[in-house]
């Protein structure tokens, strides 16, 4: 028996390993999971790679696909992801299906208790039951790993998982994904995985003080983690209205588009999902996305720098770059493509939250290497050369030179960034 | 006790270049790949950045990318008669260290051998009669000829994205390019880098007398450049500080910049870094590796066992390891016989400076590359008629100056005091006007009976083993050569419009406190049969055929060029026998 | 900002600890390539004051030493004002001044020339000695003087003696002591300003060195026109304060 099962976990992982695997996600007849049905499994698998469940149950550096055990910074204390192998005492191999699909979809725990939304059922609700159990098809293939993980160490009053009842009737409207009539097949696959499985907006879309999401805002970006989740809206400007279908598409597959790399915590995410997801999908999502109205869709022509040219900080910031930044992004901020990101035009550089700038010229960052774009290049941390002032006057250079325009980058700023990175590890 | 770790398919010594690319093939194979490097890892953003990364003293004259004398040295003496003593610190040629090894600090400059280097000995006995050598020269064929080598040349210059100017596409001469080059499949990658006035000013002064100048092919790039295994590499800036610096803009080919971003995916590769392999180890018959002895940065000492075992530390350290672990017969200059350590040979160069007007030319010296510059050919290997010239061997020639640095490059009329308002004044005339070029006639060495490597008896390293004995010494060919070629170079200078010409001809005895590149050759050389080489023409030792040794180790005599392009070459062309040939058929892939 | 690099600890003796660890192990590199934030190794920079090697009356003697090499005049600062004894100073009390790094192992022997320096004496010994010997030199050839109380006339007198081999050094050997001296000055002079010498970039404007620009491809083509940068040092960027 046990023979029997490692051996299956060895076929899967070869799988795993084995280029792309293009399967449809159609309706399928089997009720429930069938362990022959080695389609479910793939599918499973391949849904599994979609919802990026590695991204916080695997501990990097483990060794152990996803037995649970990282830690996952919420605004209101550290957790830790569960064990998802099948074992039956520290894993779920003794949760039913039952269990397994009110966990991904109703956020309830075994025994009614109630998960916190840093598992995001608010988005898994919106999943299949068919997709749900090729998930579960999936991880009931793995090595079973016994790796009892840590209680959450969340403050008062979030400790109490009951609280979480109120939570979820205040903010979370359980149900699955509708298609609307009115748009493609294509559109409706596309928002039934960014707004399900790939849960675009639990990183994209700014979160109210009881850490849910603004829906009027949704997907313009979102400060977490010491980074800033770029604006994924149709903006011109701070979206992805400028980039084309393919260049979306690009950029999720290779980590690399025109004018940016994927660095910081969407690294992660291309890297370990988007980047062995099918060519569909990703178009289906950046279709979708494309239809998601920002805020400037229609006025992207005022190209007026928020601060100007002749401000002393402007020309500190312009001495700056071209004794730092000019040698790789060079001087009209164009950068090499696949290689140094572009400044001019870059949605990046133009958030309104600096955080994500900050991190990069303060710490630096390597940005994801793919199959397809394996360079991987890196930025060196200015952290040690650059006082605060130094800084805020390259970022708001950067952010207001070539046509581009964002607020300016205060000295203050830049100390406070500089206060928040000096904990993390990334 | 040494720990025995888990079973490889490969064990590969040393982590630079020729690591690199054997470790990036063999893992294609779908083999299990461990490369072991005595240095540390490196890698641009976080050694070498744009921030400090142009910082002469730290790099240029206190030498901090380079292998630590007190962790492995070599000793030297100028003939048997002497007692040889260490190099405590370097000075004739600077030893790379690290993941990268030298393909991080080099200049780049990305030169193929002429088709006639490869069979040297045959060539110049045809051409002018065996008598016509000196008695003591040992120069021999490589067992390999252009035809063999050139998809290797090419498939380099293509993963490095090399900038240049082809002088002869598919036998067809170029305009602009080097019309002496033996035959080349295809273009270079990318253009030739863009010139400064110094470069731009030797190439028509060259013009004026005769010659074809061309550009310099180099591995910093002319443009942005994505290679066949998916990596860019950007275009360089010119900052001048290439050689003995890490590029920090990743537009210098370089393990880094080419190679490392593909391999370190591979679930099937591992590096193990601050490592010093100390022994290939043998079995009972003498004839088989079973791996390598190794110690970590703790003093522990493993075992790694592996079918195959690739050598790829530089040339001294190649020699070193093969006669420390007992492979092959050492090579005895009384008898001539044995090949350990035979044909060890360096680079004959020599340079000069050309002061101009100063009110009439601005250089801009600090606005250069590491392999940008003008070149001739016309008087490298057998391009032109040794015959009335009494000597064989040359080199190009060309205005290749790399930077403008104040420490290395300032540079003052003889005349001129050491010291005092006079030497500033002389400074500050012929800072922005003077052509300071110290390798400008990269001349060839051939190789000697009495120019050998051995181990010495009485020097250490600190884990008890003997070091390397350099023993070498210029012979009058050389310096002949030498002279010819800085005779032509002083009449390009004039021909500029210097006022001053100095030059500085190469003088024996040869002195290992005077920097003259780190072409450092042979000593595991290659050949047609084992009496006389180590390596078979794929590089695999004779007498242990799991054992392949790539590098400059393997050159029978060195040509009058840069050595990099050949060592690339040489080891795709290995990789490409290990991969078609040894896998499916372990064993001999040449039968004595 | 202050906080160890990894070349101070190297510099330390926490190398010797950290060697002897039994947690010390090599690293695997695998598994694509690694970042770690916070690896960079900058230069520490020199901050004038005080002395870290040399005694008050030595510093004095390399002072006016150093001011003789690279005298003050209108093309530039003097060797003094440009921090070339400051820079000696640091550079001997750290890894240069000890030889770290070099083959240290015996036996030394004395070799041909072309064999190279085969002394166990370090940089910071011959100074010591040598200053000691140089200040009786001078004492006994100029009335009882040191170097510092000289005339620039006597000291340039002094210093040629040195140069030419004719003023003895107890001890030592007089011109391989010039040739040290001249070489660190030198060096201090014309290296990044980061390490003590070469006070506000002045050997640099003296020549027409930009200093640590990374890019000139705008100037690349521009033959035989003077680059229009000021320059700038790792840590010297005038325009980053205007």
């Amino acid at each position: 028996m046990h023979e029997h099962k490692s051996l299956l976990a060895t076929l899967v992982r070869l799988l795993l390993f084995a280029s792309a695997v293009i399967v449809p996600s159609g309706p399928i007849m089997a009720a429930g999971i069938d362990k022959q049905d080695f389609g479910q499994i793939q599918r499973g698998r391949y849904l599994a790679v979609v919802g990026d469940c590695a991204a916080c149950h695997t501990l990097p550096g483990s060794g152990h696909a996803l037995a649970g055990g990282r830690p996952i910074e919420t605004p209101f204390g550290t957790m830790f992801a569960p064990n998802i192998t099948p074992d039956p005492t520290t894993g779920i191999g003794a949760w039913t299906d039952r269990e397994f699909i009110d966990a991904m979809t109703k956020g309830t725990g075994r025994n009614g208790t109630h998960l916190y939304p840093a598992m995001p059922y608010t988005y898994y609700t919106k999943v299949t039951r068919d997709d749900v159990l090729a998930i579960r098809a999936y991880l009931n293939t793995l090595p079973p790993v016994y790796n009892p993980v840590k209680a959450d160490q969340l403050p008062f009053p979030f400790n109490i998982r009951t609280s979480m009842i109120v939570w979820d009737d205040l903010f979370f409207s359980p149900g699955q994904f509708q298609p609307r009539a009115d748009k493609s097949d294509e559109w409706n696959r596309g928002a039934y995985l960014a707004e399900g499985l790939g849960h675009c907006g639990l990183c994209h879309t700014p979160k109210n003080f009881m850490g849910t999401d603004k829906t009027s805002e949704r997907l313009q970006g979102n400060a977490l983690q010491g980074w800033f989740a770029s604006n994924i809206t149709d903006d011109r400007r701070r979206g992805i209205g400028g980039w084309s279908i393919s260049e979306i598409v690009d950029y999720l597959k290779a980590g690399h588009g025109r004018k940016t790399l994927g660095t910081g915590l969407m690294a992660e995410t291309i890297g370990q999902s988007t980047s062995h997801m099918t060519d569909a999908d990703l178009k289906a999502i950046a279709v979708y996305l494309k239809d998601q109205p920002g805020q400037n869709a229609g006025n992207n022509e005022d190209r007026t720098p928020a601060v100007a040219s002749d401000q002393p900080i402007m020309k500190r910031g312009r001495s700056v770059y071209a004794d730092e930044c000019s040698g790789c992004h060079a001087g009209d901020g164009k950068g090499t493509e696949h290689l140094f990101p572009a400044l001019d035009g870059s949605a990046v550089v133009q958030q309104t939250d600096p955080t994500s700038l900050l991190h990069v010229v303060l710490r630096g960052t390597r940005s994801v290497g793919t199959d397809k774009a394996p360079t991987a290049a890196a930025m060196p941390e200015f952290g040690w050369l650059l006082n605060d002032n130094e800084v805020a006057a390259v970022l708001t250079y950067i952010r207001n030179s070539w046509g581009n325009t964002a607020p300016a980058v205060s000295a203050e700023d830049v100390r406070k960034a500089r206060h928040a990175f000096v904990e993390r590890s990334d | 006790m040494a720990r025995r770790l888990p079973h490889k398919d490969v064990v590969i010594i040393g982590f630079g270049w020729t690591g690199s690319i054997l470790a990036n093939e063999l893992t294609d194979e779908g083999l299990d790949v461990v490369a072991i490097e005595r240095g540390p890892w490196r890698d641009t953003a976080t050694d070498f950045p744009i921030s400090y990364a142009q910082d002469e003293l730290r790099y240029r004259i206190r030498h901090e990318m380079f292998l630590r004398n007190s962790q492995m040295s070599v000793t030297f003496r100028n003939n048997a008669n002497q007692t040889a003593l260490p190099v405590r610190t370097w000075g004739a040629f600077m030893l790379g260290n690290g993941v990268g090894g030298a393909g991080l600090h080099w200049n780049a400059e990305f030169w193929r051998f002429l088709p006639s280097d490869f069979t040297l000995k045959s060539h110049l006995t045809q051409r002018y009669g065996a008598n016509f050598l000196p008695d003591d020269m040992t120069i021999q064929d490589w067992g390999i000829t252009w035809n063999d080598i050139e998809p290797y040349y090419d498939q380099f210059e293509y993963l490095c994205g090399t900038s240049g100017t082809a002088g002869n596409l598919r036998g067809e001469i170029q305009d602009g390019g080097n019309p002496f080059e033996g035959a080349r499949s295809r273009p270079y990658p990318t253009p030739a880098m863009k010139q400064g006035y110094g470069h731009t000013l030797f190439a028509e002064g060259a013009r004026k007398l005769g010659y074809k100048p061309f550009p310099q092919p180099s591995g910093n790039l002319s443009h942005s450049y994505t290679n066949p295994l998916g990596v860019t590499l950007g275009q360089c800036t010119y900052c001048g500080f290439c050689e003995w610096f890490g590029c920090a803009n990743y537009s210098k080919a370089s393990p880094q910049t080419t190679i490392l971003p593909v391999l370190m995916r591979k679930s099937n590769f591992e590096g193990r870094t601050d490592c010093e392999v100390t022994k290939i180890n043998l079995d009972n018959t003498g004839k088989r590796a079973t791996g390598v002895t190794f110690v970590d940065s703790s003093g522990e000492e493993f075992e790694q066992r592996a079918d195959l075992v690739i050598l790829c530390a530089f040339s001294l350290f190649n020699v070193q390891l093969l006669l420390l672990s007992g492979i092959g017969t050492p090579y005895d200059p009384q008898s001539g016989r044995g090949q350990i350590g035979r044909n060890f040979t360096h680079q004959t160069v020599a340079g000069g400076l050309g002061f101009f007007d100063k009110d009439k030319y601005n250089f801009n010296p600090f606005v250069s590359a590491g392999a940008i510059g003008m070149c001739i050919d016309e008087f490298n290997g057998d391009n032109f008629d040794h015959g009335p010239l009494g000597f064989v061997g040359g080199g190009y020639i060309g205005q290749v100056q790399t930077n403008g640095r104040p420490i290395e490059t300032t540079a003052v009329p003889p005349d001129t005091p050491a010291w005092g308002s006079k030497w500033k004044q002389a400074l500050k005339d012929n800072y922005l006007s003077t052509i300071n070029v110290g390798a400008a006639c990269h001349g060839s060495m051939y190789s000697y009976r009495d120019n050998y490597l051995s181990l010495d008896p009485t020097y250490k390293d600190r884990f008890g083993r003997p070091l390397v004995r350099i023993t070498l010494d210029f012979h009058d060919n050389e310096i002949k050569m030498s002279n010819f070629l800085l005779e032509k170079y002083g009449e390009i200078l004039q021909a500029m419009g210097a006022k001053q010409v100095v030059k500085h001809p190469r003088k024996p005895p040869y002195d290992v406190t005077a920097y003259q590149t780190s072409h450092l050759n042979g000593g595991a050389i290659m050949g047609d049969n084992p009496g006389n080489s180590a390596l078979n023409r794929y590089l695999q030792s004779w007498d242990v055929p799991n054992l392949f040794v790539m590098g400059a180790s393997a050159y029978p005599q060195n040509a009058g060029y840069n050595p990099t392009g050949t060592v690339g070459a040489l080891a795709f062309w290995s990789a490409h026998a290990i991969r078609s040939q040894y896998l499916k058929n372990p064993g001999p892939l040449v039968h004595a | 900002m202050h906080r160890l690099t990894r070349r101070q600890l190297l510099g330390s003796s926490a190398l010797a600890l950290l060697l002897m660890s039994p947690v010390a192990r090599a690293a695997v590199v695998k598994g694509g390539l690694p970042w770690k934030p916070g690896s960079a190794d900058p230069p520490t920079a020199v901050t004038p004051g005080g002395w870290h090697y040399f005694t008050p009356q030595e510093a004095k003697t390399v002072e006016a030493f150093v001011d003789r090499l690279i005298p003050p005049d209108e093309l530039s600062p003097g060797g003094k004002e440009s921090g070339c004894a400051v820079f000696i100073d640091r550079q001997l009390a750290g890894p240069y001044g000890r030889l770290d790094g070099y083959y240290m192992s015996g036996p030394f022997q004395k070799g041909t020339k072309q064999q190279g320096p085969q002394s166990s004496v370090t940089p910071a010994q011959h100074y010591r000695k040598a200053l000691a010997a140089f200040d009786s030199a001078c004492r006994e050839k100029f009335a009882g003087k040191a170097f510092v109380d000289l005339t620039d006339t006597q000291k340039d007198e002094a210093i040629k003696g040195l140069e030419d081999g004719s003023l003895k050094l107890a001890g030592t050997d007089a011109q391989d002591f010039f040739k040290l001296v001249l070489k660190n000055t030198q060096n201090g002079f014309l290296a990044d300003p980061i390490y003590g010498g070469n006070k506000n970039m002045a050997s640099w404007k003296m020549i027409g060195f930009p200093g640590a620009h990374y890019d000139y491809r705008n100037w690349i083509d521009r033959h035989n026109q003077r680059v229009k940068l000021a320059p700038v040092g790792i840590s010297n960027h005038p325009d980053w304060t205007q």
